[in-house]
This record gives C-alpha cells, structure tokens and sequence, in this order.
C-alpha cells in the first residue's frame, strides 16, 4: 500500500465518524467536550454555525450519526448524541454576542425564499450576515416549515421551535406569512438575483382501495391532520383509530392521536417490523404509549356500513428476500383480517408537488416529475433557481435541509458575485497538538466504560392529557455530564512520525484494541488479513506510513481506535503524538 | 497520564483453546518508562503464553528486584506471583517447584539481579537443571538508579552519561553455556518474530531454559555509541536462524532440505524446528555452540536464536527421583506412614 496522505482532509475526517455521517458534518466529539466542559453556550454555538437548530435538532434529529458512533463497535450502544446536543441547548447562556452582526449597509443583491422550513431558513442565516436583502414566503402563518407543521409538540415545543426561527427572521428578512405562492414566474419576474426553492415535499399519499370514496371524511392524510392538529383546526379524534405506514409520521400520528381522544390506536405497516422506516426510539416511545403495531398487513380494503366506515381489512404477509436482498411480501393464505376504526391516518409517504412552477421558465423537470437539480451546487437549469431540502430530491430529514442550505447559499453568494458555482470552497481545518505535559493530553483521554444513560420522560399519564406537553425531560447537568465521558474524541488523531520511530513496539504492546502493527508491506487485501487483528471492516481505513528502518511499514486499522493516546504516551520518542483535528465546511462568504 | 488501560478490546480477537483471548493473559499497566524494551517482553510472554493456551492459573511468575522485576506485574495478571529479594529468585523458585512440580515456573530477572547481586543463585540454579523458564531482560545498565553501567555492559560502550565502560561484560548466555544450561537462547525485545517462538520453546523445554534479551533502556542507554541501544543492536545482530514452534496438535506439513532444518520433539509432543542459517553452528553441542558464541563476541557481533539445546535434558525432579505427585499435594498420611512402617523399616536394619 501506498503511504497514507494525512494532509488530504477526507482522511481525518473520515475518522471522525459521527462527523463524518452527519450531513451538514457538525463537528461532534468538539461539543461534547464543552459540553463535559459545562461550557453549554460554546457548545451550543459550535451546532449553531453548523447546524443552525441545535434546540430543536437534540429533541426531532434523525440522528444519521449515532448509528455511525465507534462506540457501536467496541460495545453495544452509541453516545447519545442527539440528547446531548439537547443538554447544550436547555442550558446554554445568552447567545446574543456570538450571533453574526447583520450589516445596516446591503450588498445590493436581492434574494428570494420560498417556504420557511429549514433549507430556506438556513441559507437566510448564511446570507443575511453578508448584506443579501432577503424576502421570505410561506404558507403558515409562522416560520419552521414541516418543523411546526408536521413535528408534534410533545416532541417539539413551540419555545424551542420559535426562539431558534425567530433567531433567523430577526435578522432583517422581509416575511411574507400565510401567503400562498402560485407562481414562481411571479416571484421571477420581481427581479430578484437569486431564488431559493424549500418547500418541501407537501403532498401525502393516499391509498385508493375498495371503498376510499364512501368513507370519506373519515380517512386523513396524516401530514395534513398533523398540521390541522398542530394550528389547532382539529382538537379531537375518534376512539378507534388506525394509522398506516411505518415511518416517523406515522409514530407521530398515532401518538398525538392518544393525545386527542384516541383510545384503541394501532399502526398497521405492511413491512417486518424491524424494516419499518421509523427510528427505532420512535417506534420504541410509540409502544411505551401503549400503541401496538400490527406488521405484515397489507392493506386491502375499508369496511364500511351504512355510508359510515367501520375498519378495514388486511391480508397477513411473509416477507422474503432474494439474493439481492430485495423484498418481497408474500401473502400467508391465513384468510383477511379484519379491524375496526372510526378513522384511518394515512402517513404511507410524501411527495413533492410543484403545481406552481410554470415548466416554460427554464427549470426543466425530469424522472417522477423532480425538477432538475445539480446534487452539488443545487442549482436547477435556470441559473436563478436554487433549490434545497426535501424540494431538491425528495423527502429526507431536517439535517439533510440544513446541508442543503449551507451548500445552496455557497453557491446563491457565488452566482450572484460572478462566481462559478462548481469552484466549492474547500473545508477549513486544523491539526492541533493535545500534548500538554510529558503523559499529559489537553483532552479527557481515559475511556470511559460507562453504559448509554436513559433520557428520562415524563410521566405517561401527563403526556397523555396534553398534546403540548413535552414527552422527553432530557438529561440534567450530571447525567449529560457522564454521557458526554463516554465519547471516545474520535476527532483527536493519532498521528505518526516516521522519522522518530525506533522501531521499539511499545505502541504495539500497550494498544487495548490492536490497531498497530509493524509488518512488511503489502497489497490491501494481505495487510488487512495480517495484522494484529485482522481487519474486517472495510468502511475503515488502514493508516500506513513510509517505509521504517527495518524495511517494515507502521500499519493502524482505523476501525476500533479507541483514541485514548496510549500510543502516544508508551511512545518515547514522541513518534505518535495526538493531534485534535477540526474540519469545517466552509460556509458562504467564509472562504480563504 | 493514564492510569488504567481501557477495558475495550478489538471484538475480532484470537480465541485459545481454552476459549481466552490474549487479552486475559495481561496484567495491569506499566509504569516503566515509555518504549522501554521490558514492556515488549511483557507483551512477547502474554502472545506466548496465549498461543499455548496455558491456564493462567498454572503459571508462577517470580522475580527479584529492578525494573526487569517490576513487568511481571505488568503481563499474567491472572498468574500466581512472588517478587522476591533482589537476586535471590532462583532460591523461591527452587522451594516453590519442589513444592508443587505442576506449575509453569517463570522467573524474570534482570542484568544486575542476575549477573550482580544474584550471580551466586543463579550459578546454582543453571547447574541444577531447575525446570524453569528464566528470562533475562537485558539492558546493561542499572536503570532504577539512573543508568550505571552493570555486568552485562561491553567493555567500550556508551552510555548516555558519555563515559565508556572500563570492563569486559558477562556474557550471560556464555556463562549458562559454562554452568551447564540446558537451553540457552539470545534474543531482542524489539523482535517479536523471534522472541515469541523461543519463549514457548522454552517454555516446553523441561530443564532450565535461560533466554537473555536484550532490552535497550531507553531512558539510559539507547543512545547509538551503547552496544544494547536499538541502533547498534538492529546493526550488529546475527541470528543462528529461525525457530518454529509447531504445537503438538498440528501436523507438520512444510518441509526443508535436509541439512538446514532440525526438528525437535519436546516431551509434550510439540516440535520445535530450527531453520539454521549459520554454517557452523551445532546447536546441539555444547562446545560448538560456546566456540560460535565467542566468535560472535570477539568480532563484535551479537547472536540471536536458539544457541544450544541439550535434547536429553534432566530436570532437578528426574536427578532427586522426587515424588511424582507435587509435595503440596501429598497428605500427613502419604508423608507419615505410620508407625507400623517404621518397625517394619527399624527392623531391616537390626
């Protein structure tokens, strides 16, 4: 193998891997540290220049990076990231001096945003600090998009949500609320430099089986009762509810129906439970609740008597998996089961719908009726037109926005300063030395052993009584405290030296995980099968140096590092040293 | 600086055949300096001990005093453990493998436990063909006082203090060789390759098997002008060849030409095999082995590997005709016959 370049940013970057899954690559193990620190305010601002809603992302996260967490391959569980996240957000101080200062003088560059949810919200912060003059429209009467439309209170308070919008829209945006946009032709012809498209993937799918049209007004689509419960044109439901689907809409539909009347609320999914889309947490506080899911039931039919539907019926499946992995649900021949319901909740899936884009106006459209959409500089075909978020490739997640939005801005400030949109401004980062004595490290290197601590709820009887009260209690100072011990700082890098080495394989010997070895070189696949252990996973790089003295070469599999710098402090001649790297995605108007 | 080694470890480790990984054969962190070679000694003697799939509990390691005699805390933490007065480990090893002939004896020791205050016992306990691994980690300087030169030194060597040493060094290999030693082998903390095969030789070896490592200090004595630095060592080693350790259960499959390969058969069964590269030497005479050693010496050089085994070796049990049963094990009965017997045995001799 050829010597690893640690000067390529990809390489360390990829180490960190709870950073390294994250979308818009918040720099993890950096905040929990403040936050072990007790310095929530800093730890907070680290997720805010990053993810821009820190409060609200530590309670609704998909949390792309947990399952990514190197904790999961040492033990069983990750750190819990997201709630830590959270333990910033509850305590932090007063932000209001580290918040960028907005320029009294614009630039002169006028910008519109259409839908104020996350993608649109976050390219806003990105652009206001440089002068943009920005104009924002939605169709809710508040900012947050499907954040407040879709996202139940119980999970997300409305404090949480508005202090971190409001944050954005006070930073001079010209908002235009509970207005409809019907034409981006419209919005075109205003002249603006550039438009931001973030509006989401609003419509839900229905189900169009035998008697759908008798029953009527009985049947939802679950992000439109959401958003009916959540502005408060709904306040009630049935006994008797049934909820289709398996993603987090779903658990969100059948938790608030409990909360709204609903006494006997299933889920039904057609899908094994362990393939439903939904997090398992969600699933798991779903059925804390009370709230059983019935898995492979395919739907069949809605059962309605006299003009009144009355339930519907399902046909039990298997599902198999061929050779590919690719499912197929075969029906068992058990006969069709039949349950009762007052109502159904259908939460099977969004789609996008751009009714309002003309298709003469340069956006071309293509596959599925999506419009065109460059997956790097979120550009569509018409120059003008930048679009982000569940808008640029279908349904995803607020983070997945959020990059998005920091991505489209890039390019937003690129187009409208005569700018290639493809030149991407390349990461910031730094590589910072932890030695602080002779064994001494500026970081908290001792692993600790402890098991994921539990975010205590509320009692269920009070959750259950008022949508608006809040399910998840978060963890106080001293169990945030002890959960942040358990990030193993996958961002402090081992980094070696060949011209120190002498070769004397303390590294080797003291290494709790083996990840070192000294040995001839050699193809990938022959270091990975000879090394002190072997190394299995392949996501995960092996670190090789240039060759030593004894013609050997220092080979370190990445895979379960546990960045404790024993390394480094058996090594006597400072041949390893641990050296904290910080990578940055640039933002726009932050290029060198 | 870290006190505890984190309890993780890599989930794809090696399982014995007793079902432990290497990671139950360690002990707890070193205290000694960082890169000194005693740790990677250490860490050769858990691989050892690991791949024998020996039970930790049917392993005494004892030592004298030093830092040498400190890593046993360090490796086996599972072991029994006895850490004597300076230089008198052979002795509590001698009472303790009378006692209890089942135990594994590993003695660790270092230049000036053997070679200075232990010379005596050490002496005795070579020529009694003890059954015992006795490991020599080997620095040439006193490194708890801050680097003396010891009896190991080469006469001429540097130290980092900056004055060479005046006298000629025991050649501890040699000197068993001399004593009657029945396995004698040299070897380098930083050669794992090498070291691991000769530890479970040893190990296997019944008879008193002496390994002198050389182990650079590296707080002392590493610097390029000392003869047990790193440098010099990678520079002026020469090896008498390889040795392998083919464990009694695996079938012997590769073979050498004749004349280069001698196998061994331990009296466990396992096998060791000799890759010989020097054309001189007959590790299985005792005069070739001390004529290719002095060589060696007077040209400068130093050799490594297996220096003389003697395949007819017997132990202090076999010369005594002791009891086959450990002593500890042998109750007030077996010990006290009874006072019939000793009528019996008064009136043979009337």
């Amino acid at each position: 193998m050829k010597p690893t370049d640690i000067k390529n940013p990809e390489y360390f970057h990829k180490v960190v891997d709870c950073q390294y899954a994250c979308p818009a690559h918040t720099p993890v193990p950096e905040y929990i540290r403040l936050i072990a620190a007790e310095r929530y305010t800093d730890a907070y601002m680290v997720n805010w220049q990053s993810n821009v809603f820190p409060g609200i992302l530590g309670r609704t996260c998909d949390r792309p990076c947990e399952p990514a967490c190197r904790r999961v391959r040492v033990e069983e569980e990750p750190v819990a990231i997201c709630r830590l996240k959270r333990v910033a957000a509850d305590n932090k101080g007063d932000i209001t001096a580290f918040l960028p200062k907005i320029p009294a003088k614009k630039n002169g560059k006028r910008i519109a945003l259409i839908g104020a949810g996350p993608a649109s919200l976050t390219v806003a912060r990105d652009l206001a600090p440089l002068g943009y003059s920005i104009d924002i429209y939605d169709n809710q009467f508040a900012g947050g998009g499907m954040m407040r439309s879709q996202i139940p209170s119980f999970r997300l308070p409305a404090g949480v949500l508005n202090e971190e919008v409001e944050l954005i829209l006070d930073m001079g945006l010209t908002v235009t609320f509970d207005t409809e946009v019907e034409s981006l032709k419209e919005i075109l012809d205003k002249d603006y430099d550039a438009v931001f498209v973030g509006t989401g993937a609003p419509r839900g799918r229905g189900l169009d089986l035998p008697g759908l049209k008798e029953a009527g007004d009985q049947v939802h689509l679950g992000i439109d009762w959401l958003a009916s419960v959540a502005f408060e044109h709904t306040d009630a439901i049935s006994k008797k509810v049934l909820v289709l689907g398996g993603g987090n809409t779903a658990m969100d539909c059948c938790r608030t129906s409990r909360r709204m009347g609903g006494e006997d609320v299933r889920v039904v999914v057609r899908s094994p439970f362990e393939d439903m889309k939904a997090s398992p947490w969600e699933k798991e506080d779903a059925m804390h609740e009370g709230i059983p899911i019935f898995d492979n039931h395919v739907p069949k039919e809605y059962v309605v008597e006299d003009g009144k539907l009355i339930g519907m019926k399902f046909e039990k499946v298997t599902a198999e998996y061929d050779e590919k992995g690719k499912r197929s649900l075969i029906p068992t021949g058990e006969g069709w089961v039949f349950m009762e319901a007052d109502v159904v909740l259908m939460a099977i899936g969004q789609d996008n719908a751009f009714p309002w884009i003309e298709r003469d106006i340069g956006v071309d459209f293509g596959r599925w009726d999506m419009p065109k959409v460059d997956k790097v500089t979120f550009q569509s075909t018409n120059k003008k037109v930048f679009f982000g978020g569940d808008a640029a490739f279908g349904p995803e997640n607020i983070i997945t926005a959020v990059a998005h939005g920091h991505q489209a801005a890039v390019s937003i400030d690129h187009f409208c300063n005569g700018k290639s949109v493809d030149d991407r401004p390349p990461p910031f980062t730094n590589l910072v030395s932890q030695k602080m004595g002779v064994h001494e490290w500026i970081y908290d290197n001792a692993v600790a052993d402890d098991k994921r601590y539990i975010v205590p709820l509320a009692p269920l009887e009070e959750t259950l009584k008022d949508r608006l009260v809040e399910v998840e209690l978060g963890f106080d100072e001293d169990t945030g405290y002890k959960e942040a011990e358990r990030c193993l700082n996958c961002d402090v890098q081992t980094v070696f030296e060949e011209a120190r080495c002498i070769e004397c394989d303390a590294c080797v010997d003291i290494c709790p995980t083996d990840c070192i070895t000294f040995t001839a070189n050699g193809r990938v696949g022959t270091l990975r099968e000879h090394l002190s252990a072997p190394a299995k996973n392949l996501d995960q790089d092996l670190y090789v140096s240039r060759i030593l003295p004894t013609k050997r070469v220092m080979v370190k599999d990445e895979d379960v590092c546990l960045h404790c710098g024993l390394c480094a402090e058996r090594c006597p001649t400072a041949a390893w040293d641990m050296q904290q790297f910080m990578y940055n995605v640039a933002k726009a108007g932050q290029e060198a | 600086m870290s006190y505890q080694k984190p309890k993780f470890r890599h989930p794809d480790l090696a399982v014995n055949e007793l079902g432990f990984t290497k990671a139950d054969y360690e002990g707890s962190l070193s205290t000694l300096c960082a890169g000194c070679g005693h740790d990677s000694i250490s860490g050769s003697i858990i691989r050892a001990c690991h791949e024998l799939s020996i039970p930790p509990h049917k392993i005494a390691k004892l030592s004298g005093i030093g830092c040498s005699s400190k890593s046993p805390a360090y490796f086996l933490g599972k072991s029994h453990g006895f850490n004597s007065v300076h230089g008198r480990m052979p002795s509590v090893v001698t009472g303790a493998a009378m006692a209890n002939r089942d135990l594994l004896y590993l003695g660790i020791s270092g230049d000036g436990d053997t070679a200075s205050i232990g010379m005596g016992q050490f002496a005795h306990v070579v020529r009694r063909n003890l059954n015992m691994v006795y490991i020599v980690m080997n620095n040439g300087c006193y490194g708890l006082t801050k680097g003396q030169d010891s009896a190991t030194a080469d006469e001429g060597s540097v130290s980092k203090k900056g004055d060479p040493n005046l006298f000629a060094g025991i050649d501890l290999a040699g000197l068993a060789l001399q004593l009657g030693a029945t396995f004698v082998a040299r070897s380098f903390s930083g050669d794992k390759e090498q070291l691991i095969p000769l530890i479970k030789a040893a190990m296997t070896h019944r008879g008193f098997a002496i390994i002198d490592v050389i182990s650079p200090c590296v707080t002392f004595n590493n610097n390029p002008e000392s003869t047990k630095s790193y440098e010099f060592f990678r520079d002026h080693a020469e090896a008498t060849g390889t040795v392998d350790f083919v464990p009694m259960r695996e079938e012997i499959k590769t073979r050498y030409p004749a004349g280069s390969t001698h196998e061994v058969t331990m009296h466990d069964g396992s096998v060791i095999r000799l890759h010989k590269t020097s054309q001189h030497l007959d590790p299985f005479n005792r005069v070739s082995a001390m004529r290719v050693l002095d060589e060696h010496r007077i040209k400068g050089d130093i050799l490594t590997g297996l220096i003389y085994l003697d395949k007819n070796s017997q132990e202090l049990h076999d010369v005594m005709q002791t009891s086959q049963r450990p002593l500890n094990e042998l109750s007030e009965d077996d010990l006290c016959p009874g006072n019939r017997l000793l009528k019996n045995i008064n009136a043979a001799l009337r």
